[in-house]
């Protein structure tokens, strides 16, 4: 009785030390990785909360006022509007991130099932999917997109679908590529003789298997929707004015760039270090969850 | 026709097994030959006894274990399981039957799921016969069959990469008990071991077959190996069984012309005897499963080949007791019984 | 007289890891003379490959590095070479070759044979692209290639392993380098076509008069060819002596063990095969005291207070490295 007690505490350490190692690998990459979680949480916690700190309206307009550099008041300036900068950096920001990663999300989800299903199943199925899947693959991405954005017309939603849509041949291109190569491992022959279900084999063998490069996927598709929200800004098919995004304020402030850079600038360095942090993340979160990178005891 | 013996206490019995793969080329995919991996191959084997395939690659002797365990299709033939024909039961006809017969994988590093822990595995293998258990119920099992594959039970919780070759050929070992099967097919299991660690999972084969009854068919291009394990052995070439017989008959009186050359192209260490050894090189490379010569797939680079050898095929005959051969030369002669 | 014509001296390599420095070969010696056939025994990760590349001076630099050692080659210290001098480069094909263990990997698949074989020819003698081509048909005849002018023009992927390894040993013929060293040459290898292209290498090295080093695990490969034997184990050479001695009369626990755990062909099922016990060492993390002790059926109290045991001579030319042996 006594042994079993301690065989049992034992493997439950074992369990235990799996799960801080995972934490360990984690944040284990140095100071970017912790600096880039830190990131990510202050955009997400200020678009969620910024309005009700600032009380400033970020559509606001003040036209005696226009382009003024940095003050008390306003903190990063006006546009050429006059409209507060920060306001609409935080509204923006709160655009761009429920954008990018609703889109982002969506895409993902159908992509992979899509490709999954495509992978395992084989046969016709598998020929038809995939088929689609090249054909829309050579239109090029932003025309396509543009196409979808049409049919859905303006609006945020309907813009964060067109996007998410644009982004799904490539999840079910590399999830279909995956499974197939995963299928030959000698695992899943294993499973499917000790009486698995076929379903239970692709869900719990073939879809952890295919998460390093998924998730990585994820990080470059959530970085592209920003991008490609703020292309259909530039081209005038984007979010309507006077909702800020970043990719917005920076096509907006293109006339602008001689007289008032920061217009510019400072949108353009936010999505620059949102798309960066959501890859560092990613790529720390495929770590942590690869049980091969945990060290022997 | 070959004669297998009808023995009440047969396992399983393998009937004219014949496995084709059609190669295609280009986008319509037009056939431009067949691969004959396993062509027309007949052996049983007895409850509790080991059976060794034999052969070098490309023989067929994988090709045939995976069809035994319904992996794979067989294009024509029968198998017999306890007298019940399997190649032509549905999936759901044959469920009763899939714990029964597993796979020990060739290499350790591919057969395990890397995301899932040890107890990760042989949880799995054990739920799937559909009882429903506690938590810590699962656990005594798991720690039982770690217990029975000499594994510390400390290892429940580690990865695979975490193990040596010789501990995940182990857990494949257990996961394939973890299902009580009555017959095992052996892939190559100790090939990609270690020299030293290979005579440690050979006894485990041993003390697992004796403490348990189970029955194996041993799939090995190593002779030694196979000797050291098996009862019986059917030596095969090009898709064909050249002999089968006890496994002491073998290396004492090969009468195939294949098996005198393959026993003879293996060292031994005893240094004397080896000295003495008479040798039989074998002329040329092994010709492709795709272009098998006609006749005896063999006598291109047989030191025998006679004229009939061209154009018949030899049928598997038993000339001794229980000593099977696929040979011209032994036409002319009746049984030996 | 036999003459030595490679003379290894107490030669050292390590490589320095993220886990410590691991110790692949730890002071070893041994010879070739003219015209022979020796063999190094060991499981993986006893350093007999290892020690094979730093001879040829193909270690990878960092992590790896030759640290101590004289390797004498017809009377020259081949260490004292830059790795990626004219001398060395120019030993490396005509003065020794390595036939290695994967085909398919040691030449370039993306040229035909022919094309390889020139290069080589070229590189190790004055001929011209012409003369080295028919060089390339004649070593291919002499290893048995069937149309050898269609293979010349053939890609590596078209031929068959054991083809594979025929091209191999013609290219170290062809440059007519006096040592060869064969690395685990059999392994990938059917076992018919592992007796032919053995059978072959042999008949060559008789033939030119040429000295082989076998490297290998297989201690059948080492009965039927090998003159003498050097047993490797955790970077060191425990026994050594000729193939006679070390088969019918090994002295180290670790030789006996592995013969007696090896299937052999003349056995009986019946007969139990002895394992050794225990798992191959963790070359990072080797105690100061003999390597095989954990494993040993034999342990005595010198093995873990003294250092590693040294080579003692038992009989005429078989040396034991082991604390039990000659007392």
């Amino acid at each position: 009785m006594e042994q079993n007690l301690s065989l049992e505490s034992m493997q439950k350490e074992t369990r235990r030390r799996n799960r801080k190692q995972a934490f360990k690998i984690f944040f284990g990459r140095g100071v970017i990785v912790k600096l880039c979680t830190a990131v990510l949480v202050l955009f997400i916690v200020f678009s969620l909360f910024g309005p009700f700190l600032l009380h400033i309206d970020p559509n606001k307009q003040n036209l005696v006022n226009k382009l003024a550099k940095p003050t008390a008041t306003h903190i990063l300036g006006t546009d050429y509007l006059g409209r507060d900068v920060l306001a609409r950096i935080i509204s923006g920001g709160r655009v761009s991130l429920f954008v990018s990663i609703l889109a982002g999300t969506f895409a993902a989800i159908v992509g992979i099932c899509l490709g999954l299903i495509a992978g395992y199943v084989g046969g016709y199925l598998s020929k038809f999917i995939m088929a689609i899947t090249d054909v829309v693959l050579s239109i090029p991405g932003l025309v396509f997109t543009l196409m979808i954005a049409a049919i859905m017309g303006s609006g945020v939603l309907s813009l964060t679908i067109a996007i998410g849509i644009g982004m799904i041949p490539t999840y079910i291109r590399m999830a279909n590529g995956l499974v197939l190569s995963l299928k030959q491992n000698d695992y899943v022959v294993a499973s499917s003789l000790v009486g698995q279900k076929q379903r239970k084999i692709l869900f719990k063998h073939l879809l952890p298997n295919t998460f390093p490069s998924l998730i990585v996927l994820y990080t470059i598709n959530l970085g592209n929707a920003i991008m490609t929200e703020a292309s259909l800004s530039y081209l005038g098919v984007g979010i309507n004015p006077p909702t800020a995004t970043w990719g917005n304020m920076v096509s907006d402030a293109y006339a602008y760039l001689y007289l008032a850079p920061r217009l510019a600038i400072v949108p353009g360095i936010c999505i620059i270090v949102l798309i960066i942090s959501f890859n560092i993340v990613g790529d720390g979160l495929r770590d942590a969850l690869d049980p091969r990178l945990r060290g022997k005891l | 026709m070959s004669d297998v013996v009808n023995d009440e206490q047969a396992l399983l019995r393998v009937e004219h097994l014949k496995m084709f793969f059609p190669v295609t080329k280009g986008l319509l995919e037009k056939p431009i030959g067949t691969v004959k991996a396993v062509d027309d191959i007949s052996f049983e084997i007895i409850k509790g006894e080991t059976f060794g395939l034999v052969g070098e690659s490309g023989c067929g002797k994988t090709t045939a274990g995976k069809c035994i365990l319904r992996v794979n299709k067989p294009t024509e033939g029968h198998i017999w399981y306890e007298n019940k024909e399997i190649v032509q039961m549905s999936d759901t006809e044959f469920m009763p039957y899939r714990r029964k017969i597993q796979l020990i994988f060739q290499d350790p590093y591919s057969s395990l799921d890397p995301r899932s822990s040890v107890y990760g595995i042989l949880s799995e293998a054990i739920q799937c016969d559909g009882i429903a258990r506690s938590k810590d119920e699962l656990q005594k099992r798991v720690n039982e069959l770690l217990f029975t594959v000499e594994l510390d039970p400390l290892m429940s919780y580690r990865y695979p990469h975490e193990l040596s070759g010789g501990q995940r050929q182990r857990l494949g070992i257990a996961r394939a008990l973890a299902c009580n099967p009555e017959l095992i097919v052996c892939d190559e299991p100790v090939s990609a071991l270690d020299v030293s660690i290979q005579a440690q999972i050979i006894n485990l084969f041993k003390d697992i077959q004796k403490k348990l009854g189970i029955t194996y068919l041993f799939i090995a291009h190593d002779l030694a190996v196979v000797r050291h394990i098996s009862d019986k052995i059917g030596v095969m070439y090009l898709g064909h069984l050249v002999e089968i017989t006890k496994s002491v008959e073998l290396y004492k009186k090969p009468m195939h012309p294949y098996t005198q050359a393959l026993l003879s192209a293996i060292p031994i260490t005893d240094y004397y005897e080896e000295q003495k050894r008479k040798r039989v090189t074998l002329q040329g490379e092994v010709p492709s499963p795709m272009n098998v010569p006609r006749g005896c797939p063999f006598h291109p680079r047989c030191p025998y080949a006679m004229g009939v050898c061209r154009k018949e095929r030899p049928e598997l005959r038993e000339l001794f007791d229980n000593h099977f051969v696929a040979c011209h030369r032994y036409d002319k002669e009746e049984s030996f019984k | 007289m036999s003459e030595v014509l490679l003379d290894v001296r107490n030669l050292k390599t390590s490589f320095f890891t993220a886990e410590g420095e691991v110790k692949s070969v730890d002071g070893i010696s041994y010879y070739v003379n003219k015209g022979e056939t020796i063999a190094i025994v060991g499981e993986s990760g006893c350093g007999k490959s290892v020690s094979q590349m730093s001879v040829l001076q193909l270690i990878q630099m960092p992590p790896g590095k030759v640290l101590d050692g004289q390797v004498i080659f017809k009377g020259k210290d081949l260490l004292k070479y830059n790795p990626k001098s004219k001398e060395m480069r120019s030993i490396r094909g005509s003065g020794i070759s390595m036939i290695f263990q994967e085909p398919m990997t040691s030449l370039n698949p993306v040229l035909t044979i022919g094309e390889q074989l020139c290069d080589i020819i070229t590189t190790h003698s004055d001929l011209t692209k012409k003369e080295a081509w028919l060089k390339g048909i004649e070593a291919l005849v002499s290893v048995g290639i069937s149309e050898p002018k269609t293979r010349m023009r053939s890609y590596p992927f078209e031929m068959s392993g054991g083809m594979r390894q025929r091209v191999m040993i013609a290219a170290a013929i062809a440059c007519g380098s006096e040592l060869i060293i064969a690395d685990e040459p059999t392994t990938a290898l059917d076992v018919t076509t592992q007796a032919q292209v053995m059978d072959l290498l042999l008949d060559l090295v008789k033939k030119y008069n040429k000295s082989l080093i076998i490297i290998t695990h297989n201690l059948g490969l080492v009965t039927r060819y090998a003159e003498r034997v050097y047993v490797m184990y955790a970077g060191r050479i425990i026994e050594s002596g000729t193939t006679e001695q070390i088969l019918t009369h090994p002295e180290h626990p670790y030789t006996k063990g592995l013969l007696n755990s090896v299937p052999k062909l003349e056995d009986d099922k019946n007969q139990d095969l002895i394992p050794i016990k225990g798992m191959p060492p963790v070359l990072s993390n080797l105690p100061p005291s003999c390597a095989f002790m954990p494993r040993c059926p034999f342990p005595c109290s010198k093995c873990t207070s003294n250092g590693k045991p040294a080579l003692k001579n038992v009989g005429q030319e078989h040396y034991v490295a082991c604390y039990l042996v000659g007392e």
